[in-house]
């Protein structure tokens, strides 16, 4: 069993981001080779080369086993926990010299090495979306009575390690510092979607109404891939979309809910995108006055540049931006009546992927069905699901991180 | 200068449940800690905490159940106080947010743990350490004005009045290096155990000591400080800890025979014996040559036989740990483990409402030793322990402040006394040994002498290579001459700690010649009431040195008897 483990340990070169802030300087590179098993952590790899070599090498570190959060770096140029990073795997996604590249999380402050200001940005963000229960009143004498989905849902997000890893790389907030961010509105969504609190629509409403908000994420999966733990933050910020449009009917002055509903919309009229109708449709809905709403106006004029460049190089044609795109008529229905079958239900379902998974003598085996919480349209409480339970997908195919 | 009526060192689960305690009881109160708090160690508790909440039990049988795993050494009063005090305490969990997790009814459900006699074990899969820490830290970000954080700050040492009474703290911000002494009325210390004194162990890089040693130092005796838990199931490699709530949904451990050997040590309880129990079942079998793996150092621990479902939706965490940290899908084959240092029984010794005998200093959590967990403690009442006696501290120090004045102590010689004392640190040059070096030793020192076996000749040499390691520690070198985040110097500070609570380990281990709880003495194999019912408390005399003195155990209402499982 577990061969990988017996390999004799091998050297490894680590070229760490470094930064003295007391010596005036630019941050500088700093190479140091290591011998430990391929197995071992980056992490044991930085504390080997800190012990031996240079004990001024600072990073934030304590449980080495994924788990307090401490050791957010980037490897190779990408988001990781040091201690949950094999050796072998980062020599694999390095560059051509098989040097490990390790340097300070980005999105934050360096403060000194690998260690950044978190307090400035992720707790900040942490404390922006009021992360604490706000009970439902009156508090029971023993324990509130939810079901055992809910709790298992919301511990998805409780597991939330507050590494940082997910901010660092977050693409949004490299344009737009003030979003509030992965790690912080998957926080919220532990809120949401937890039966025991009480203001499930102020905070969905808050969350929708700041520009910055749950709308102001771009769906890169930067923080999906980032995560260590799995939390999958921007599936929790579209749950959150989701739960606030869906059950909530929150219409938010940043367009969010009218521009999903003109995607949708686009694709269940033609099939298939249409993005010269989208702006227009984003702000004024299907309606054809909808066209010369002036916010529409002014996001189209500043979308022309763009437009033009698009016409210049041939990527688009003027017919083909006004004629309306569709697929065939036949396509067309059947796309239609995804549609007709997803909304025709009277609960809509939660894509959770957390716990799934199933018994060697599971029947279902054959029929997976993602697993997770319903929603009943209007209502806060989680439900159970009625039939799927069970997927045949392993909770956890992840491969020791590739930096 | 700062000053609070309550300041907390440490923001664990003890510090932030007594900073919110005494918050509430409308103290000024600060919690200080030399790492962000969600970083604290109680974050990697797995598997639960212990509570009588379920209509079937009784306060009375988990008190019992208690009584018999510390092996009779722990005091009863303590411990009847935490097990009747226990279900309310997880309901006011339950209450501000942790996500505990169901069972059908949408109640609270229950784990079997180690050494319970039923199912007692309130869990949130196997995070639970994670899920409070978070929901406690929520709880603080909730009353942000009025409880203030100084988080990375890292304390240097206790003030002292003149009348010998605690009265605050000298620290210095990690991040900029600057050293301040804050003023207290009272300080709670709650900065958990010493198991980096341990090499391995599951505890994390912060688990230095540094509260049982300064209190140490200050004067205040520690006790059981021999009573050093060794788990069952850690990785054989790095140490890392596999719940034992993995054998309480039903995993089996295997020796390289594929038997159950827990049948001859525990025949009734199997691998739900408690701690000691399986663990020296464990290092007998790898002792007599039926260990696993290439040196038959390991043993297995099949996680096969729980239904793969419950395991990925109830053991989720070590489904990752196994996979991450030792190649091993647990859900479709065994994983080697074998015995680590995880926890320690003993600590700076209080009485129940966390008071240590320096009056304005209390302890809660593993600094402390109540003691609740006598010689062995029992698997989910740790997290029971950093709760109940953190909140008593917490309300009995805020009750304490409201009737005193603000305490007068030379605070500027004692900060201009540490100042100096970490500029020497940094400025040492290069003519005694790394620390790094110092600590691994100290570390493989501990781990092979005051481990699951002990015996005379071990330990008397082991204490010789501490005193060794003490002396090096003082001359000891590092590289960091900068004050931004300069671990480095912090690093030789928290390896002082760790040599002081190390000496008196092994001072306590010589001490006790009988075979209790996790003290186990191949010279003197048997548990010896009439004379070792007592506790062994240690305190430093005027020179720094260790002198021994015994206090009674607290008996309520369960006499001594023989231990089986």
């Amino acid at each position: 069993m577990a061969e990988v483990h017996d390999r004799p340990p091998e050297q490894f070169t680590l070229r760490m981001r470094r930064y003295d802030p007391e010596s005036g300087g630019a941050p500088y590179w700093d190479e140091h080779t290591i011998e430990l098993e391929p197995h071992r952590s980056v992490l044991e790899g930085i504390l080997q080369a800190r012990d031996r070599f240079d004990g001024s090498i600072g990073i934030r570190c304590s449980c080495r086993q994924a788990i307090c959060g401490s050791c957010g770096i980037r490897v190779n140029g990408e988001p990781a926990l040091a201690c949950h990073t094999h050796l072998d795997a980062a020599r694999r996604g390095s560059g051509e010299d098989g040097v490990i590249e390790i340097e300070p999380m980005g999105n934050m402050p360096v403060i000194k090495d690998l260690i950044v200001d978190m307090d400035a940005v992720h707790w900040k963000k942490i404390q922006r979306v009021t992360p604490w229960l706000l009970a439902k009143q009156p508090v029971p004498e023993r324990e509130y009575i939810v079901s055992k989905e809910s709790m298992v849902d919301v511990t998805q997000t409780m597991g939330c390690i507050q590494c940082g890893a997910c901010v660092s790389d977050c693409l949004a907030m490299e344009v737009d510092p003030g979003f509030i961010g992965p790690a912080a509105l998957a926080k919220a969504y532990r809120f949401v979607g937890d039966p025991r609190d009480d203001q499930q629509f102020e905070r969905l409403n808050d969350l929708a109404q700041d520009p910055q908000g749950i709308f102001d994420c771009t769906h890169c999966f930067k923080c999906v891939e980032a995560c260590p733990k799995d939390v999958n933050p921007m599936g929790q910020i579209m749950r959150l979309r989701r739960i606030a449009i869906g059950d909530h009917h929150i219409v938010d002055k940043n367009n969010g809910e009218r521009h999903e509903a003109a995607f949708t919309g686009l694709i269940r009229d033609n099939g298939i995108l249409w993005e010269a109708e989208l702006i227009p449709r984003s702000y004024g809905g299907a309606s054809w006055f909808g066209k010369f709403a002036p916010a529409a106006g002014k996001e189209l004029l500043s979308s022309l540049p763009t437009a033009i460049r698009g016409l210049l190089r041939r990527k688009m044609t003027l017919a083909g931006i006004l004629k309306p795109h569709k697929i065939p008529s036949p396509d067309l229905k059947a796309v239609q009546a995804i549609y007709d079958k997803v909304e025709g239900r009277s609960e809509r379902y939660e894509l959770n992927l957390y716990i799934v998974g199933e018994d060697e003598t599971d029947t279902s085996l054959g029929d997976p069905v993602a697993v997770g919480v319903t929603h009943e349209p209007g209502g806060s409480e989680a439900t159970p699901s009625s039939g799927a339970e069970v997927t045949d997908t392993p909770t956890d195919t992840r491969e020791p991180r590739e930096g | 200068m700062p000053e609070h009526d309550v300041l907390i060192i440490g923001a664990g689960l003890a510090g932030q449940r007594a900073a919110l305690a005494a918050a509430e009881a409308g103290a000024n109160v600060a919690i200080m800690s030399k790492v962000h708090p969600v970083r604290s160690h109680s974050v990697a508790a797995a598997g639960g905490i212990n509570a009588a909440i379920s209509v079937d039990d009784d306060w009375h049988s988990h008190a019992y159940d208690t009584v018999k795993g510390s092996d009779f050494l722990g005091d009863q009063d303590a411990i009847e106080v935490m097990c009747s005090e226990a279900p309310a305490e997880v309901m006011h969990l339950e209450h501000i947010g942790v996500t505990f997790h169901r069972n059908d009814k949408g109640e609270m459900d229950l784990r079997a743990f180690g050494g319970a006699s039923m199912k007692r074990t309130a869990y949130v899969a196997d995070i639970t350490g994670q899920a409070l820490l978070h929901v406690l830290y929520e709880q603080l970000m909730k009353h942000h004005e009025t409880v203030a954080r100084y988080e990375e700050w890292f304390t240097t040492s206790l003030l002292r009045d003149e009348e010998g009474r605690c009265a605050g703290a000298v620290a210095r911000d990690v991040r900029t290096g600057r050293m301040e002494a804050f003023t207290a009325k009272n300080v709670i210390l709650a900065c958990g155990g010493a198991g980096q004194a341990y090499k391995p162990t599951t505890n994390g890089l912060i688990v230095t000591g540094d509260g049982i040693a300064m209190a140490y130092r200050a004067g205040a005796p520690l006790m059981d400080m021999e009573m050093v838990q060794y788990h069952p199931t850690c990785l054989v490699e790095t140490g890392i800890l596999i719940t034992e709530g993995a054998r309480g949904e039903g995993a089996h451990l295997l020796n390289a025979n594929g038997e159950r050997f827990m049948e001859k040590s525990a025949p009734n309880k199997m691998e739900l014996a408690s701690r000691d129990v399986v663990s020296r079942a464990e290092q007998i079998e790898i002792n007599e040559g039926r260990g696993v793996g290439p040196d038959g150092a390991g043993i297995y621990l099949d996680v096969t036989v729980v239904p793969r479902k419950r395991t990925l939706e109830a053991l989720r965490e070590i489904v990752n740990l196994g996979k991450d940290f030792a190649g091993v899908d647990i859900t479709r084959e065994p994983i080697m483990i074998r015995p680590g240092q995880h926890y320690i029984m003993g600590g700076v010794k209080t009485d129940i409402e966390g008071r240590t005998p320096i009056e304005g200093l209390y302890a809660a959590g593993e600094v402390a030793c109540v003691s609740v967990h006598g010689g062995n403690r029992l698997g989910a009442n740790s997290l029971l322990d950093t709760l109940i006696f953190g909140r008593r501290s917490g309300e009995h120090a805020a009750a304490r402040a409201a009737s005193m004045p603000m305490p007068k102590a030379d605070a500027h010689a004692q900060l201009r006394e540490d100042s100096e004392r970490l500029e020497s640190i940094i400025s040492r040059s290069r003519d005694g040994r790394r620390v790094s070096e110092i600590k691994n030793e100290l570390g493989e020192t501990m781990n092979r002498h005051a481990a699951v076996f002990r015996d005379e000749a071990g330990l008397q040499g082991a204490l010789e290579t501490i005193d060794r390691l003490k002396e090096e520690t003082e001359k000891a070198w590092i590289d960091d001459h900068g004050t931004v985040f300069n671990q480095d110097v912090l690093g030789a500070l928290e390896l002082g700690y760790m040599v002081d609570c190390a000496q008196a380990t092994l001072v306590g281990a010589l001490e006790r010649k009988e075979s209790r709880g996790a003290q186990f003495r191949t010279d003197y194999p048997e548990r010896n009431d009439a004379e070792w019912l007592k506790h062994i408390d240690i305190s430093l005399d005027a020179d720094g040195v260790p002198q021994v003195s015994y206090s009674p155990v607290t008996i309520t209402q369960w006499q001594p008897e023989e231990r089986k499982y």
